[in-house]
């Protein structure tokens, strides 16, 4: 694993673009849970696959992921 | 930025740019000098959002705004943010004499072609054959007029200093717009003359789209009748 994301999962409104931007494809928007709002939030589906491209985190409109990267 | 949950649509553009705007002011270390004008529109709560000096301006009359606050406080970064409905209509004749004055403010304009807030009007913007609900049948050259290129008229005056046209709809244009956003801060900042950034966006809700298939709509659709680039630039020289 060279990276994580933490996504904020109040915040995330399920618009799906990070699902799109992903290189590796490792994203899905929660088929059964939502939050608070209603939304389907994102969630990794193979987090050992996650390279630390931050892609997502630059196409998230509202902000909801942070990215780590091991060093 | 702060914590603030943002009340845009899902998949809207206004966060990106929000976004790109903080991390450019942040990296130029000027949070505590940048004063913003937020417009009339979907982003009227862009002062939420960031956490620096903002002014409201009245619908359309951010750019007459920010050349008052930018005479009086020289050394500021003063910036408006303003949408198609903002800046191409109601306020085309404040935008383009503070343009042509060259003040040294930056102007970022969001080209969704769409009044996004009122519910998906047709805006100056709206392409042609675009169906919205003021125009449901597409809109007509005889009835409606044409799509107005506002930045392609910036490019021709001569008080503008960097007119760019960028999008957001995928990472390496992200990276390209705040590139874009960051020169045309630094412009205002070294007294270069105006600069406009127009960011041709997506309203997936007005459009009655999901966000994915609004971004392949508007580079299928927009991008060709608003090309994306460098319309003017003389900071090179």
């Amino acid at each position: 694993m060279k990276g994580k994301i933490i996504v904020n999962e109040e915040r995330c409104k399920g618009c799906d673009l990070c699902v799109a931007a992903c290189p590796m494809h490792i994203l899905e928007l929660s088929p059964l849970n939502v939050n608070s709002k209603g939304y389907h939030f994102v969630v990794q589906k193979a987090p050992e696959s996650c390279t630390g491209c931050t892609a997502c985190a630059i196409c998230c409109p509202d902000a909801c992921i942070t990215v780590y990267r091991e060093r | 930025m702060n914590d603030t949950p943002m009340h845009y649509c899902p998949g809207c553009s206004h966060g990106v740019v929000h976004k790109l705007i903080a991390e450019v002011i942040e990296e130029m270390g000027m949070t505590d000098r940048t004063i913003g004008i937020s417009p009339v529109g979907c982003a009227v709560f862009a002062y939420n959002y960031l956490d620096i000096d903002w002014v409201e301006a009245a619908h359309g009359r951010a750019p007459a705004c920010a050349s008052a606050l930018k005479r009086l406080w020289p050394d500021r970064l003063v910036f408006t943010y303003q949408g198609d409905g903002d800046l191409a209509c109601i306020g085309t004749g404040e935008t383009i004499h503070a343009l042509n004055r060259g003040e040294h403010i930056t102007i970022i304009f969001i080209n969704n072609a769409i009044y996004g807030m009122t519910g998906g009007q047709m805006a100056p913007t709206t392409l042609m054959g675009m169906k919205t609900s003021t125009c449901p049948y597409g809109r007509q050259s005889d009835l409606h007029g044409f799509p107005l290129k506002i930045t392609e008229l910036a490019a021709q005056l001569e008080g503008t200093a960097y007119v760019t046209r960028q999008t957001v709809h995928t990472v390496a244009a992200i990276r390209k717009a705040k590139k874009a956003i960051r020169k045309a801060f630094e412009n205002s900042i070294h007294g270069q003359g105006s600069s406009l950034v127009e960011v041709v966006s997506t309203c997936s809700a007005g459009w009655k789209m999901t966000p994915r298939q609004a971004n392949k709509w508007l580079e299928e659709n927009m991008v060709p009748y608003y090309p994306l680039g460098d319309l003017k630039d003389t900071t090179q020289s």
